[in-house]
């Protein structure tokens, strides 16, 4: 495992009484493209924010390699941040925006001159240092933001929805954009986003928060494909989410019918939420699944099919490659292997956070 | 520490105005001397004509140059929202020109314009400077919000069947109407405060406070002047404390 | 349709046309003529006649220093007031036009009560057994008579663009490295330049070509070119030469008002 470079330690914040962070604890390693994933309002800008010294946190500690950062300032911490709306000073020219901090710190002209030429060729902006910032285009904007930071070579870059502003198809590209510069420049990255599939494609690892608390941390993979509970379920990718009776290991009862599964240890007769991603549940002739269902509804969406089919009661989401119109009588089925399942939200809390998704 | 210099500054600009409300109790007729607490100024000032008749000049040019100052300076601005801009640029130059003169050359050009033309120097004079050197504030208020204008809610109205003065009454005037009362209310307040173009303009017979506390100066104030100050700073004060308690929904940070 | 919105500006460029141009060309028209109406370059020379120079000189030291006063008192106060939480805009223009509800000349002459040898701040002082202050009807009196009625005006402006600054860009220094004065230097006061020239503006030309309160502070003893126009026009009634001067003051205005135009390009500034 590599080296730990951040450690958050029971860091709690609240602004007028409202509590917005409650003793989070986060480890983040070197070299990690780590992403703070969650609605508005979850506490991951918040946790940014005291991250790059901007917000002092009420209780708790920030170690940075190895020293305690909790009171240094912004201006004294060697880490970066590329603000949301990128925060491009309007009077300078881009050239004067990348030396900004290296004339902070009195590096030689030569230094600067040669740092802006290998920057903005990073960020694939060569020629422009006398262009002004708001002549440029929004992606434009945002890779200078990037290359100003980083010149100032920080250990660690701390990106604010960095690609909010843009539309879609420049968001794609600078994804991967970004993804190329931290392997090139071997820095950590931590990012925040409300995007799941911008975390998704560019994450090494995920934490997922929710009103302050951390749901769940892991691999892209692991988040998508077992979520430990239903907000993480609900928030990353579509699903079917449905209460359940564990009967015994490996056997669930849904919507009453009997689902063979591989989870264990669950104890016997439980009630438990159950995960099935769209994708997983299988339409088949009626008779030849477990639930009897008909087909609600039917959108084409390009690479698949998503239908709605009423089985059992619940309205279940599909997506196939494979169109059943409207109408049509079909029967529910689901490998073992593809129901996750999941404990029942043990505190009120959690429970809060159930019923809000 | 920062409390502390905004207070010496607050302290600095109303120490002037704390002594002219102390002087209006001063049974002293001279601002020399505290010869012990009184109203008497404050019954005598309704019994002095001059003075009155100087407080309701004032007041009547106020209302009258703003008002007309507004009129003109709203219907310039919708004008200015259909020109291109650099004759915007233009037009507003040429309005800002009273403001950013100085108002004695302001006022003695005026005086040289009457003179030539013959007019009777009167409240009529001094009225016509006076809206002259208000439509710029007008301008300057209403102007902006103008600029934010949605121009797609009035395309809407048009869309739904809304004549354009239908239009402009129904969705564009609600919009700017903050600034219109704020340029109104500037308007008013700049009328109110003003000596240096109302004393080139003026005629003799007709004074407005200023020009009647300028006159006064050599020979003494009359404590009166203090009193009938006091009153009007009070009004404003209470009217102002008024309109800014108004609930407002609370903004979110 | 867009054209007969165009004719709405007609009645305010009549009035513009009758109430500013006519009468400052008639100004002009004055102040380059002599009393036979012949082309003449004396009235605009006359400020080279000692008493004028002298007048002429002292308006522009007291105004000078004034403006300095306003700006470092009020750049501060400016900077703690757009800093305060929450939208504040009404409040704090509020208490800067409340004043002006109190008649200016009023309150000027208030500050004879409070300077004068045996005032209110004197009083205070003998109290406190700290020595009196003799500057009425010095030229401090007038300069702080000048900072008293003009502040305002260099407040607001620096306030207006101070408020507007994205407080992600001091953040975004200070990430780069920047301490507090550093981030004042770089990015905050180049940011505000176009407030505080628009200030500068406001202060200067009052302050400049003022006669109120040189009279009233600085006894009669201090004759401001403001005073000798003033003079000229309604007592020695000699318009030529009072226009004549006045076309000086107006070069200094007009110089004025081009740096502020040029700094303003948008308008944004002055919206008082």
């Amino acid at each position: 495992m590599a080296k730990t470079l951040v450690n958050l330690e029971k860091i709690s914040k609240s602004y007028d009484g409202h509590l917005v962070l409650d003793e989070l604890d986060l480890t983040i390693h070197e070299n990690e493209f780590v992403t703070l994933l969650g609605p508005s309002g979850c506490g991951k800008t918040t946790t940014l924010r005291i991250l790059g010294g901007f917000e002092r946190p009420d209780k708790g500690r920030v170690v940075f390699d190895g020293m305690d950062i909790t009171n240094l300032p912004a201006n004294k911490r060697n880490l970066n941040t590329v603000f949301q709306k990128y925060a491009l000073f309007p009077h300078m020219s881009v050239a004067e925006n990348i030396a900004f901090g290296l004339k902070i710190k009195n590096k030689p002209k030569s230094y600067i001159d040669d740092k802006i030429k290998y920057a903005l060729k990073l960020v694939n902006l060569d020629g422009y240092e006398d262009r002004r910032p708001n002549s440029l285009s929004g992606g434009q904007q945002q890779r200078i933001a990037i290359a100003r930071a980083i010149v100032n070579e920080p250990r660690l870059l701390l990106l604010d929805e960095p690609l909010g502003a843009l539309d879609l198809k420049l968001r794609q590209d600078m994804q991967y954009e970004l993804i190329r510069l931290k392997n090139e420049l071997g820095i950590t990255f931590i990012y925040v986003t409300h995007d799941q599939e911008e975390a998704l494609t560019m994450s090494d690892t995920i934490v997922v928060m929710n009103q302050g608390y951390i749901q769940q941390i892991g691999t892209p993979e692991s988040i998508y494909n077992e979520p430990e509970n239903a907000f993480v379920a609900d928030f990353i990718g579509d699903s079917n989410i449905l209460g359940g009776t564990m009967i015994h290991d490996r056997l669930v009862e849904i919507l009453g019918a009997k689902f063979d599964c591989v989870d264990e240890g669950f104890g016997e007769n439980k009630p438990v939420d159950v995960v099935i991603r769209p994708e997983d549940v299988k339409l088949v002739a009626p008779g030849e699944g477990l639930i009897e269902g008909v087909v609600s509804h039917l959108i084409f969406k390009g690479v698949h099919y998503e239908m709605e089919v009423q089985a059992g009661g619940f309205e279940w989401l599909v997506q196939s490659t494979h169109m059943r119109p409207v109408g049509t009588k079909v029967s529910i089925k689901v490998e073992p292997s593809n129901i996750q399942i999941m404990n029942k939200p043990a505190s009120e809390d959690e429970e809060a956070v159930h019923l809000e998704v | 520490m920062k409390k502390l210099y905004i207070s010496l500054i607050f302290l600095f600009l109303y120490a002037p105005i704390f002594t002219l409300i102390v002087l209006s109790f001063n049974a002293s007729k001279t601002r020399a001397k505290w010869g012990g607490f009184t109203l008497k100024w404050y019954f005598s000032l309704f019994e002095n004509e001059a003075i009155l008749q100087a407080l309701w000049n004032t007041l009547l040019l106020a209302a009258l140059s703003a008002l007309i100052a507004t009129v003109i300076g709203l219907v310039a601005c919708i004008a200015m929202q259909s020109m291109k801009k650099k004759t915007r640029a233009l037009i507003l130059g040429i309005a800002n020109i009273p403001m950013l003169n100085a108002e004695i050359v302001t006022g003695i050009s005026f005086m040289l314009l009457f003179i030539s033309l013959g007019v009777t120097f009167g409240f009529g004079t001094i009225l016509l400077a006076h809206i002259t050197f208000n439509i710029p504030y007008v301008i300057l208020s209403i102007q902006p919000r103008m600029k934010q204008l949605n121009t797609s809610t009035y395309e809407a109205a048009l869309d739904l069947g809304a004549n354009s003065l239908q239009a402009f009454f129904r969705i564009v005037f609600p919009d700017i109407l903050p600034g219109i009362l704020s340029g109104f209310l500037m308007a008013f307040t700049m009328s109110l405060d003003d000596f240096i173009i109302t004393h080139f303009t003026k005629g003799p017979g007709v004074d407005t406070l200023s020009t009647k506390i300028y006159t006064e100066v050599r020979k003494g104030i009359k404590p009166e002047m203090y009193s009938l100050s006091t009153l009007i700073f009070a009004a404003v004060f209470i009217l102002m404390l008024l309109v800014n308690h108004t609930p407002r929904k609370k903004e979110k940070s | 349709m867009r054209d007969s919105r165009k004719l709405l500006s007609a009645p305010f460029l009549f009035w513009a046309a009758l109430f500013i141009i006519i009468p400052l060309c008639m100004v002009f028209y004055y102040g380059l003529t002599d009393k036979t109406g012949a082309f003449t370059l004396d009235n605009v020379l006359a400020i080279a006649s000692p008493e004028h120079r002298k007048a002429f000189w002292e308006a522009i030291k007291l105004s000078v220093v004034s403006t300095v006063i306003c700006l470092l008192l009020a750049y501060p106060l400016a900077m703690i007031l757009a800093g305060m939480k929450g939208n504040h805009d009404s409040f704090i223009i509020l208490i800067f036009i409340l004043p002006m509800w109190m008649n200016f000349l009023l309150r000027t002459l208030a500050w004879q009560t409070l300077l004068e040898k045996t005032g209110v701040i004197n009083s205070i002082l003998a109290v406190l057994h700290l020595p009196a202050l003799k500057i009425i009807n010095t030229p401090a009196a007038i300069v702080l008579g000048m900072v008293y009625n003009f502040l305002p005006f260099m407040v607001l402006p620096i306030y207006n663009v101070l408020v507007k600054i994205d407080s992600n860009l001091i953040s975004a220094a200070k990430d780069l490295g920047a301490n507090g004065a550093q981030t004042f230097l770089r990015v905050t006061l180049p940011l505000s330049t176009a407030g505080v020239i628009s200030g500068i503006t406001m202060v200067f030309v009052p302050a400049l070509t003022t006669f109120v309160i040189s009279q009233l502070l600085g006894g009669s003893k201090i004759l401001l070119i403001g005073n000798i126009i003033e003079q000229e026009f309604t007592q020695t009634n000699n318009w030529h030469l009072g226009s004549g001067l006045s076309i000086v003051l107006m070069l200094f205005i007009i110089l004025n008002m081009v740096l502020s135009v040029v700094t303003d390009k948008d308008g944004e500034v002055n919206a008082l």
